[in-house]
Parts: C-alpha cells; sequence; structure tokens
C-alpha cells in the first residue's frame, strides 16, 4: 500500500487542520489554516490519479489551489481587516471541549464509514477518504454553529465545502470537469457574496456577531 | 557460565548519562541566548555537591516528606528496567509493562505531591495541584499514543512496541507515526516540566509547577529529585528516540550509539523548542494536552485502520 501513503498523508493533514479550526482562538491563524486545508486538498485529485494524471485532474487541482489557497483567505482578511472585526473568535462552546468534540465527530464517521455501502465506480485511494471528509463536514457544521461572528461561519462553510470535496472525490472519480468548475465556482460566489454580507451587517450595526442581530436597533 | 551483558546496557546507559541530557539543553539555549553557557556536566557537579551535604527538615513535616525523594527515585529506577534503548530490549520486559511504566512514574509524582502537601506551605500546595491536574490530562495522551505504537507492533510490552518499529514501519505507517511522534513529545515536554507548559528556571512563584513542590527539600534529597528527574526525562526520550530514529541493525552497540545519539539530538531539539516560544499561559496549557489526545486518538485510528496490513 505504498501509493497511497501521500493521499493518507493529505487527509490526516486535513484532519489536523480541522483540530486546529477547533482549538485556535485567532481568526488570522484560523483563515491560514483554512488556505492550507485548502492548498492540501487541491493536491488529492492528482494524487488519487497518480502518475497518468489527466489534463482535467491537473486544472481542476490547479483552479482549486488557487480559489482556497490564495482568493478566499485574501479575501476574508480583508473583511476583518475592514470590518474591525475582533481578533478572537469568541465560540459559544469552549475550545478544549470544541476538540474533544472533533475527535468524537472523527470516531462517529469512522463508524459511518464503515458500515456506508459505496457504489463500485467509487475511487478510493485510501480507506480514509469518506471518513475524512464526513468528519470534515461535521466538524465545519460545528464551526458555524458554534461561534457568534459572522466571520467564522464564513469559514465553517468553506470547510463544509471541503469535506464535500473529498467526500465527492472519493465518491466520484469521473465528474464532468464542467461539474467540478461549478461547484467551484458557486462556493466562489457564495464566499464572495457572504464576504460582502459580512460588510455591509458590521456598517449596518457595528459588529458582526450573529446572535446580536435579533436586537431592534435604536 | 558467562553473563549476558545486554539486559543491563540501557538502564546503565541511563543511570551514567541522563544528567547529561539536561547539559545539553542548557547549552542549546546557551546557545541561542548568546551565552557560554554552564559546563555540559553540570548537574553532575550539583548532584555530588548536594550529597556532601546535610539536610534541613522543617519541623511541621513527618516521614512522608522525607520518604518522597526516594520513592520518587526507587520509582524512576524500576521503571528504566521497562525501558528499552533503541532496538536493545529492557532488563525485564513482560507483557503489558507499559502500565506499569506510567503508573510507576505516577507514583514518583504522588510521593513529589504528598512530599509538597507535607510541608504545609501555600505555595507548595498550588504547585502540586496544578502537577496533578496537568499530569492526568497527559496521562490518556500518553496511553492512546503507546496503544497506537502496540497495535503497530502487536506487542504489550515497551521493549516489544519499540523494536516493532523499523525504517520499514515509517514507509508504510508513516502518518500514523508521526502523530504518535508527535504527540509523545507534547507528553515528554509536559512530564518533565518543560517550557511550553511549565518553565524549569522560573522563580516567580505564581507560575511555578514542578519547581515549587521541591522548595523545601535540600542536601541530598534535592540530589535525588534533580538525578530522579534527569532520570525520569530519559526514560521518555529514550521511548520517543526509539520512534523517531528506527535504526535496527542488530548489533548491540551499534543500536545503543544510534538511540543515544538520537536522545542527544532530541534534548537539542527541548532545547531550541524552550528558546524560541514562550511558556504557555496556565490556562492554555490543558488545550495543548488535549491537542496531544487528539493526535494520539487520530493516530491510534489510522494504526487500527491500517492495522491488517503488514
Amino acid at each position: 500500500m505504498n501509493g497511497s501513503l501521500p493521499i493518507e498523508a493529505v487527509l490526516v493533514l486535513l484532519v489536523i487542520t480541522d483540530l486546529l479550526l477547533l482549538g485556535s482562538s485567532r481568526f488570522r491563524t484560523c483563515i491560514r489554516v483554512v488556505a492550507v486545508q485548502g492548498l492540501a486538498l487541491g493536491l488529492l485529485p492528482v494524487l488519487l490519479h497518480g502518475a497518468e494524471a489527466p489534463a482535467r485532474a491537473w486544472g481542476l487541482a490547479g483552479a482549486s489551489m488557487l480559489l482556497k489557497g490564495a482568493v478566499f483567505p485574501l479575501l476574508l482578511l480583508r473583511v476583518l481587516r475592514d470590518t474591525g472585526a475582533r481578533r478572537e473568535v469568541e465560540p459559544y462552546v469552549g475550545y478544549t471541549l470544541s476538540i474533544l468534540g472533533g475527535v468524537g465527530a472523527l470516531v462517529f464517521s469512522l463508524w459511518v464509514g464503515s458500515r456506508l455501502e459505496l457504489p463500485g465506480t467509487a475511487l478510493t485511494g485510501s480507506s480514509l477518504m469518506v471518513p475524512a471528509g464526513l468528519a470534515t463536514l461535521l466538524i465545519g457544521l460545528f464551526l458555524i454553529a458554534s461561534r457568534r461572528n459572522a466571520l467564522s461561519q464564513v469559514l465553517g462553510y468553506i470547510v463544509v465545502e471541503n469535506g464535500i470535496y473529498t467526500f465527492g472525490v472519493a465518491l466520484v472519480g469521473g465528474v464532468p470537469m464542467l461539474v467540478e468548475l461549478g461547484v467551484l465556482m458557486d462556493a466562489f460566489v457564495a464566499v464572495f457574496i457572504m464576504s460582502i454580507a459580512a460588510y455591509h451587517i458590521s456598517r449596518e450595526f457595528d459588529h458582526i456577531e450573529v446572535d446580536r442581530l435579533d436586537r431592534l436597533r435604536g | 557460565m558467562e553473563l549476558n551483558w545486554r539486559p543491563l546496557i540501557p538502564p546503565a546507559a541511563a543511570f551514567l548519562l541522563s544528567p547529561l541530557l539536561l547539559g545539553v539543553i542548557n547549552r542549546t539555549k546557551a546557545l541561542f541566548a548568546g551565552r557560554r553557557g554552564q559546563p555540559l556536566l553540570q548537574l553532575y557537579f550539583d548532584i555530588f555537591k548536594l550529597l556532601r551535604k546535610g539536610a534541613t527538615y522543617s519541623r511541621t513535616t513527618t516521614w512522608v516528606f522525607r520518604a518522597g525523594p526516594v520513592v520518587g527515585l526507587a520509582a524512576v529506577m524500576a521503571a528504566l528496567a521497562l525501558v528499552p534503548l533503541g532496538g536493545l530490549a529492557a532488563t525485564m520486559p513482560f507483557a503489558g509493562d507499559l502500565l506499569l511504566f506510567a503508573y510507576l512514574l505516577c507514583l514518583m509524582r504522588f510521593f513529589t505531591v504528598l512530599a509538597a502537601l507535607d510541608t504545609g506551605s501555600a505555595f507548595e500546595g498550588m504547585g502540586a495541584s496544578r502537577e496533578v491536574l496537568f499530569s492526568a490530562l497527559a496521562e490518556p495522551a500518553l496511553f492512546l499514543a503507546l496503544a497506537a505504537l502496540a497495535r503497530h507492533s502487536g506487542s504489550l510490552s515497551l521493549s516489544g512496541m519499540i523494536s516493532g518499529v523499523g525504517p520499514g514501519s515509517w514507509l508504510t505507517q508513516g502518518p500514523a507515526l508521526a502523530l504518535v511522534a508527535a504527540a509523545l513529545g507534547v507528553v515528554v515536554l509536559a512530564e518533565n516540566a518543560r517550557i511550553p507548559v511549565d518553565d524549569p528556571n522560573t522563580h516567580l512563584e505564581l507560575t511555578m509547577i514542578h519547581e515549587v513542590m521541591v522548595l523545601d527539600h535540600g542536601g541530598p534529597d534535592l540530589a535525588f529529585i534533580l538525578y530522579g528527574s534527569a532520570l525520569k526525562l530519559w526514560a521518555l526520550l529514550a521511548l520517543l528516540a526509539g520512534l523517531v530514529v528506527p535504526v535496527r541493525t542488530g548489533s548491540a552497540a551499534a543500536d545503543a550509539a544510534a538511540a543515544v545519539g538520537g536522545m542527544l539530538l532530541l534534548a537539542v531539539g527541548i532545547g531550541i523548542v524552550e528558546s524560541s516560544m514562550a511558556r504557555l499561559r496556565m490556562t492554555r496549557v490543558p488545550k495543548l494536552l488535549v491537542g496531544a489526545l487528539a493526535l494520539a486518538a487520530l493516530a491510534l485510528v489510522l494504526v487500527l485502520r491500517g492495522g491488517g496490513r503488514p
């Protein structure tokens, strides 16, 4: 199983970045960690296809690394600077408990992954692929639900997208490039719009904390 | 009948060389700070100096205070009989000795804590409480990391685990072993009161953990404590070095030399860590230890899944 080692390294990196996101308290750190996660994931299709990777895989890897490794982080850092949001992520759930929850999510996804019947077309380079994708998905949802700042919810959204991407790459090796690019484009537009929305929320309300949005402005 | 010397090499090396590790760490830190630093053998000098002195005991203390250092040193010496040195098996390996190893270290800590509480000093009680809290958090990480190694090597003794890790296992199980090494590294730093968790040089009472517990010990007792903590550092670093320097030649001398070399390198690494980062705030330490626990859990998961493969 020597060939699957790089894939496993990428997946382990994926899970470690998830746990780091749960544990780190600064926005800047979180944004960088998400960038690293995106870069690592970009390598996945190329690694899966091995040496004879089609140009399609290379193109997809390049586009996704450019978008998730450079465009999203720059966009988010810009929003962070312009809105003057606090630099701490202010979670509802403590960091230590969040990390333990992340480990729990990982164990749960492993259990689900061992039960799941994959279709025969699945191109699984490693048995860890489905659980890692599921765990990333769950942790992304947790990030969205447990943080009170709109910016962390954008981060959580990107993490969920990464999870779905991993899951999708594992499940179906041969999605047409057009569809894959469409998904990437959707993610890009979503992050773009959410950043603008966060910016406007901050202009209207002087903060981007979602738990205070239900209060009337006097 | 010819005596078999091989099983005696790991503890003998530990007894002779362990104070050198702290010398290496201190020299590395001095180098980073632009100082010349204390001699490499400073801890040997300190221990001999302290052994020649007499001890002073407060009238409020009982026999528990005097037993602390002695029991601590005895416990860590017994634990060293279970620790392999690279590919060399330990003196008394048996299946399940990892539990005995972990709890001998716990016994040492328990008696240090009791001795600290016996003085009735408020500071020492505070240090004792912190020490117990952090070690309770480090213990699951240590056990999960060892469990991952046990599963990987199919052996339940420390010697079997370490000798089961060869250059080949890094090729097949590289990510998992790297995670185990990272988790063990954090445990080593926490258990030995090194910098991200505790500052061995601190003299600010409010932030001290380990140092504050031994404030009232003097003379031979302090020598026992210093030697005991050097031995403990050796024991944990020997495990880590066996993992990250998988040189298995079969010749006793070469294996031992590789393991000791690996440990000296790790000591330099600890020195670099201590020079390049600050102590964590006390409330952040549990997060670090839980992070190590998460890494160890991830490693165990990886090994469990890949366990069927050679």
